[in-house]
C-alpha cells in the first residue's frame, strides 16, 4: 500500500487498510480496558480451534494412508509430504486446478474491482435520473443467493456448449452489488466533489476523470474489494461444481472429486485439500490485516 | 433496468482530443457539445456493465427459474420446455423427502447460527479490549474464512472419522463410546453444523467488533460511573447499541444456512447428495442438487429453487417487521 502519495490532502480520509490496526487509533484517555489474562486463555483457546484443523490438514497430508487408518491418529508431521502432494498434483488434476483458479479468481477480482469502482463513483459523485433508485435495487439485490438462479445459468451453459470451460464460472460473477455498495460508501467520504468538478472545469472528459481523480483515490479501497473478491472466487463453490467436471477443474470442483471417492488415498486427499488452501493461507499471512480491515469497514458500512 | 441498457448506446465518451480532425467551424461547437453529453451520459457508462451482467446473471435467470418451475424440462434436452402448470409444486409437497430436506435445512441452520453468533459475540467482546498483538488475533480468528468449504469439510470427515477420526478418539480417552458421526442423525447435524460454525464465527466477531468501536466511549464511561460492571456493561451497553448489526448478521447467516451445500455434500462422500444414507442431512440445496442432477428433473430443481426463494422472502419480510420494531423501540 504503497500508494498513498496519490491521496488528497484530507485528514479525515478512512483508509479501510489501515483502518483497524490498532497502534494508530486515537484513544481517549478513557480508553478501552486493558485485557486480563483469563481473555487471553480464551482467545489463545479459539485461536488453537481456529488453526488445528489446517495444522492437522499438514499432519495427515505428509503421512502414508495406513497410518491414519490406526488409533491413535497422528500428531506429527511424516515424510511423505511431497510424495502426497506430487500425487495430488497429478492425478487429482491439482495442477491444473490451481492454474484454472488462479485464472478465475484473478479474472473476478479484477472484473469487480473495475466495475464497482465506476458504478460506484457514478452512485457517489454524480447525478443522473434514477439514481436513487438504481442504488436501491442493487444494495436490495445484495441478499438474493445465487443458487436461486442456478437452473436457467445451466441451460444458458449447456446451449452454448461453455460446460467445462471457465468463462462459464467467470462471467456470472464478474460482477457484484457488495462491491458497487462497497466502492460507493467509500468514494461518498474519500473523493472531495470539488476535485471532481475541478477537473471538469478544466475540460476533461469523464474517463480522465475516472482515470486521474477517481482510481487514484480509490486505490486502498478498491485492493481490500479485490482481496475480498479473490478470497470469495477462489472459495466459490455450488456454481463450478456444477458448470465444470473433472476433466477442467477449480480447485474447489477437484476437492469435490477427491471428498467423493475419485481417489480413495486420505493422506492424497488431504495433500490436495492443503494444496486448495495455501495459496490463500500465504496471502491471509501478507495482506490479513487488510482483510480484517476491509471486512470490518464493510460491517460499519453495511 | 430499462435505463441501464438505453446507455450503453452512448456509451464510451471519446476523449476530446480524438476529435479534432473535422473542425469546419472551428473546434469549440463540437467540443461543448461532447463536452455536454459526456456529463449527461456517462454516469449511465459508468453503471451499465454492473446492471447489464446482472441483468443477464441475476434477475434474467430468477425470473426463468421461476417460468422453469412451472415446466417439465430434462437435464439432457434443456431447451425442450412442456407446461405442466403447477404439477411440480405438487410433486413437492407430496414428496417426503422435501419436507425431511426441509426440517434438516431448518435444524441444521439453528445447530450452527445460533452458538456462532452467540461465540462471535463474545470473541467481539474481548477483542475489544485492548490487546498486544490485536492484528494477529484478528487475522488467526479470521484463517477458517480463508478455508474452503471443500478443504474444511475434508478434513472435519477425517476428524470425524468412526473408527480412527481424532473426535471419537478423545471421546474414548474420557470414556464416551464411539459416536457413528455421519449414520445417526443428531451427530451428523452436529458434525455438519460443526464446520459451519468453524468457518464463520470469526468472520461475524470481527463485524461485532466493528460495530463495537462504532459505540461511544461515553457509554462505557458513565456505565463505569454508574458502577456497572464489565458484564454488566456488556448487557447493557453493548448488546443493545449492536442490536442492528445482530439483526443483520442473524439475516446473513439465516440465508446462509437456507442454501447449506457444500458442507453437507461433501460431508455424505460418495453419494453426498443424498445427504446420508437415509437422507439425515439432506438440506434443501442437495435436494435441489439431486432432483436436477441426479433424477435429470430441471424442472423439479427450478421449483426448489424458487420455494428457497420464496421462504428468503418470507425471512426478509419478518426481519423487515422486527427492524421496524427495533426501531420503534428506541
Amino acid at each position: 500500500m504503497t500508494t498513498t502519495t496519490g491521496r488528497p490532502p484530507a485528514g479525515r480520509v478512512p483508509d479501510p487498510a489501515r483502518a483497524p490496526a490498532p497502534g494508530r487509533r486515537p484513544r481517549s484517555p478513557a480508553g478501552r480496558l486493558r485485557a486480563g489474562p483469563v481473555t487471553y486463555a480464551v482467545l489463545a483457546l479459539f485461536t488453537a480451534g481456529s488453526l488445528f484443523p489446517l495444522v492437522w490438514t499438514a499432519v495427515t497430508a505428509s503421512r502414508d494412508n495406513a497410518r491414519l487408518a490406526r488409533t491413535p491418529p497422528p500428531f506429527r508431521f511424516g515424510d511423505r509430504l511431497l510424495t502426497n502432494l506430487g500425487t495430488a498434483w497429478g492425478e487429482a488434476h491439482m495442477g491444473l486446478a490451481l492454474f484454472n483458479t488462479v485464472l478465475v479468481a484473478g479474472a473476478v477480482a479484477l472484473g469487480t474491482v473495475v466495475f464497482s469502482t465506476t458504478a460506484g463513483f457514478a452512485f457517489a459523485k454524480l447525478r443522473f435520473r434514477f439514481r436513487t433508485a438504481l442504488l436501491l435495487t442493487t444494495v436490495g439485490t445484495m441478499m438474493v443467493p445465487p443458487q436461486l438462479s442456478v437452473v436457467p445459468l445451466f441451460m444458458v451453459v449447456a446451449e452454448l456448449h461453455w460446460t467445462d470451460q471457465l468463462q462459464s464460472v467467470v462471467l456470472p460473477t464478474l460482477v457484484s452489488a457488495f462491491g458497487v455498495f462497497f466502492m460507493r460508501q467509500y468514494l461518498v467520504e474519500a473523493l472531495p466533489t470539488e476535485l471532481v468538478e475541478a477537473a471538469r472545469v478544466d475540460g476533461a472528459s469523464s474517463l480522465r476523470v475516472l482515470w486521474h481523480v477517481v482510481f487514484p483515490v480509490a486505490r486502498p479501497a478498491m485492493a481490500v474489494l479485490g482481496m475480498l473478491s479473490f478470497v470469495q472466487a477462489w472459495n466459490d463453490f455450488f456454481w463450478p461444481v456444477i458448470a465444470l467436471t473433472q476433466e477442467n477443474p477449480t480447485v474447489q470442483v477437484a476437492l469435490t472429486g477427491l471428498g467423493r471417492g475419485y481417489v480413495p488415498d486420505q493422506a492424497v486427499i488431504m495433500a490436495g485439500a492443503l494444496l486448495g488452501t495455501l495459496p490463500l493461507l500465504l496471502a491471509f499471512t501478507l495482506f490479513g490485516r487488510q482483510i480484517v480491515g476491509g471486512i470490518m469497514q464493510g460491517a460499519v458500512k453495511g | 433496468m430499462t435505463t441501464a441498457t438505453e446507455a450503453v448506446g452512448d456509451r464510451p465518451a471519446p476523449p476530446p482530443e480524438d476529435l479534432d480532425r473535422p473542425r469546419p467551424s472551428g473546434p469549440r461547437p463540437w467540443r461543448s457539445r461532447l463536452y455536454r453529453w459526456d456529463v449527461r451520459y456517462s454516469p449511465y457508462a459508468f453503471v451499465a456493465p454492473f446492471f447489464l451482467f446482472f441483468s443477464a446473471f441475476g434477475v434474467f435467470p430468477l425470473l426463468y427459474t421461476g417460468w422453469a418451475s412451472l415446466h417439465r424440462v430434462e437435464l439432457a434436452t434443456p431447451d425442450q420446455l412442456e407446461w405442466v402448470g403447477l404439477h411440480n409444486y405438487a410433486r413437492l409437497l407430496g414428496d417426503d423427502f422435501f419436507w425431511n430436506a426441509l426440517r434438516n435445512t431448518f435444524t441444521i441452520g439453528v445447530l450452527s447460527t445460533v452458538p456462532q453468533l452467540l461465540m462471535a459475540l463474545g470473541l467481539a467482546h474481548l477483542l475489544h479490549y485492548r490487546l498486544r498483538a490485536a492484528a494477529f488475533w484478528r487475522v488467526a480468528l479470521l484463517t477458517p474464512y480463508a478455508t474452503s468449504v471443500a478443504a474444511a469439510t475434508l478434513v472435519f470427515v477425517l476428524l470425524y472419522g468412526r473408527d480412527y477420526g481424532m473426535v471419537n478418539w478423545a471421546l474414548g480417552a474420557v470414556g464416551v463410546g464411539p459416536v457413528d458421526w455421519q449414520n445417526s442423525t443428531w451427530s451428523a447435524q452436529l458434525a455438519v453444523s460443526s464446520i459451519v460454525i468453524w468457518r464463520w464465527t470469526g468472520y461475524n466477531a470481527l463485524i461485532y467488533l466493528a460495530a463495537m468501536q462504532a459505540v461511544p466511549a461515553e457509554l462505557y464511561e458513565s456505565a463505569a460511573l454508574d458502577g456497572a460492571s464489565r458484564a454488566q456493561q456488556f448487557r447493557y451497553v453493548t448488546v443493545p447499541a449492536l442490536r442492528q448489526t445482530i439483526l443483520f448478521t442473524v439475516v446473513v447467516s439465516t440465508i446462509g444456512a437456507t442454501q447449506l451445500f457444500g458442507e453437507p455434500l461433501l460431508f455424505g462422500g460418495a453419494g453426498g447428495q443424498k445427504g446420508g444414507a437415509s437422507h439425515q442431512f439432506q438440506t434443501l440445496g442437495l435436494y435441489l442438487y439431486e432432483q436436477g442432477w441426479f433424477n435429470f428433473h430441471l424442472g423439479r430443481a427450478s421449483a426448489v429453487a424458487w420455494t428457497m426463494f420464496l421462504i428468503l422472502l418470507l425471512i426478509g419480510a419478518v426481519n423487515l417487521l422486527i427492524a421496524r420494531g427495533l426501531r420503534k423501540s428506541r
